[in-house]
């Protein structure tokens, strides 16, 4: 009886704020407009109620999602951002890993702990360290001006290279821990013996460690894909107003448009789409916790 | 293996610099005398004493200080209660959903998560406030401090929870005086990053705060919309050195744990 209770309590607080929102979610991505939400939505129509919102049924949402082009572009570009730069962070990410687990054992946990520190600190800071950085006038023109590369400041702020390189910023550590956790396990003895057996350092390190490290490449990639997808504060700060991500379309149709319909049709659209990278990932997870077992 | 090779230093040095330089020249221009962000122009405190005067940042920060607080330690409870119910509990009807509510939040975007949790708190009638941020952030960071806890539940032995019952322990007994013990540091960290996670979020709160409870990520994001200004530098500062203080005690804290565990189990070996 006990354990019952014990189990209803987190249950029914997850079906209550987690599961009940989500249904709400689709249950208004299949409503009309202005028969949304009662008082919020300022073309409300006082005569409509609950059965309208039953009544409603139509998909139209789902159908103006793929009649305007927007939508459409936003979705693709924020895959095409998040493939990109999880690119980079993979690319940028795994000497790192690479460096700290071949770091001597003692500094180890320092180097971790630098590694985790931007992570506790505060996401907003960080991107908006880069708004005075890479302005027209920041620091990397400047620096770039000083030694002579270029003459004119280049504008990047505002622009999709800014969102890649907030990404790949604020990421990093994302793709570090399980790559680095991934190549600490490995057995140095098994690269001595493919040298031995006459592979060159690279060969020995493209045949032996990438495959050996796999697992964390691709928890560190899912780990950075996932969660850009519907990224909204990079590109809203870094971006310009061409840059096209489905979590600013979401907000703004939410907040400055307040179509609420059309946002959580934004939102099931999103959710769906995330479906397959998740369920990849919980696999991949699934199979590196048997592995350890 | 424990000479470094030149292309591995070099890795770290670059790496760590990217990691860092930001900070470090955001940390230097809160203290630049001049209105303009990015041209050094003297040292000066002033912009520390202007964000003392400014009553929104500090109102602002209390709200998100009391949220982070009720939050975090709301989600320590449901979420170790959560793992203890996912490790130990055995099977029960609607597992699978249940583990699959526990890791789904970590994943979900956040703007799918706010929407979704706003729309069920207008659907109820409940006013967006302090309230409403402190339900919202202790559903999504419940879930981390489950995992953090569970894979702790999942690495200890067993047998010590068993030896208790055995004993003549009551399962709550047992709990309180086996388990729980054993996964604090688990639980601390926990709450750790529950704390952080809410003083952090952004996102989320813009959803489910009203007009009368800003916090404030809400009011920085709001101010840095506009472009680059020595104030947001000096709060930055402060937020960054509150975590470095932090996460470095932890560390120290941990080892020091860590290396006294280790001694008192060598002694009860060599007992």
């Amino acid at each position: 009886m006990r354990r019952y209770f014990l189990i209803a309590i987190p249950y029914v607080w997850l079906v209550a704020l987690f599961l009940v929102p989500f249904a709400i979610v689709f249950k208004i991505s299949l409503s009309d407009y202005a028969v949304s939400i009662p008082p919020y939505v300022p073309r409300f129509d006082p005569e409509a109620g609950i059965g309208a919102l039953i009544d409603a049924l139509d998909f139209e949402n789902f159908i103006w999602l793929t009649e305007d082009d927007l939508y459409w572009k936003a979705y693709l570009s924020s895959l095409k951002i998040a493939l990109i730069s999880t690119f980079f962070t993979l690319l940028a990410g795994y000497p790192i890993a690479y460096g700290m687990a071949r770091a001597p054992e003692e500094w180890r946990p320092t180097l971790m702990m630098l590694v985790i520190l931007p992570f506790w600190t505060s996401f907003l800071i960080r991107v908006y360290a880069w708004m005075g950085i890479l302005s027209n006038e920041g620091f990397l023109n400047q620096f770039l001006m000083w030694i002579g590369v270029i003459s004119e400041p280049l504008t990047i702020l505002n622009t999709n290279s800014a969102v890649y390189i907030g990404i790949v910023y604020t990421y990093l550590p994302f793709m570090i821990l399980p790559v680095y956790s991934a190549l600490e396990r490995l057995d140095g003895s098994l690269i001595e013996a493919a040298e031995d057996l006459g592979c060159s350092r690279l060969t020995a390190f493209w045949l032996v460690t990438i495959p050996m490290s796999k697992n964390g490449i691709i928890a560190g990639c899912f780990l950075v894909f996932i969660p850009v997808l519907g990224e909204f504060v990079i590109p809203s700060l870094l971006g310009g107003s061409d840059t096209l991500m489905i979590g600013k379309v979401l907000w703004e149709e939410f907040f400055s448009n307040r179509d609420w319909p059309v946002a959580s049709a934004v939102a099931v659209v999103l959710l769906l789409l995330l479906i397959i990278p998740i369920v990849l990932f919980q696999r991949n997870q699934q199979k590196q916790q048997e592995a350890d077992q | 293996m424990n000479r470094m090779s030149w292309f591995n230093a070099v890795s770290l040095t670059l790496g760590f610099a990217f990691l860092y330089i930001p900070m470090v020249i955001l940390v230097i221009f809160s203290f630049n005398e001049s209105k303009l962000v990015t041209v050094w122009a003297g040292f000066s405190t002033k912009w520390y004493g202007e964000l003392l005067q400014n009553d929104a940042f500090l109102n602002a920060a209390w709200v998100t200080l009391k949220v982070a607080v009720f939050s975090s330690t709301m989600a320590t409870v449901l979420g170790t209660i959560a793992a203890y119910v996912l490790v130990r509990g055995g099977r029960f009807m609607g597992r699978t959903l249940f583990s699959g509510m526990i890791y789904a939040p970590l994943v979900m975007p956040e703007v799918i998560t706010g929407l979704s949790l706003l729309l069920l708190f207008i659907g109820i009638g409940l006013d967006r406030g302090v309230l409403t941020i402190v339900l919202a952030h202790t559903t999504f960071s419940m879930c981390y401090v489950s995992v953090v806890v569970s894979s702790r539940l999942v690495s200890f032995d067993r047998s010590l929870e068993e030896a208790a019952l055995d004993l003549g322990c009551s399962p709550a007994e047992a709990f309180r005086l086996v388990t729980l013990p054993i996964i604090a540091p688990a639980v601390i960290s926990g709450w750790l990053l529950a704390f952080t996670l809410s003083l952090d979020d952004l996102v989320i709160a813009s959803f489910t705060s009203g007009p009368a409870a800003t916090t404030l990520p809400i009011k920085i994001f709001s101010a840095v919309r506009l472009g680059v200004s020595p104030e947001i530098n000096a709060l930055s500062t402060i937020m960054i050195s509150i975590v470095t203080v932090g996460v470095i005690t932890a560390s120290l804290v941990t080892k020091h744990h860590v290396a006294r565990q280790k001694r008192e189990e060598q002694a009860a070996v060599r007992a």
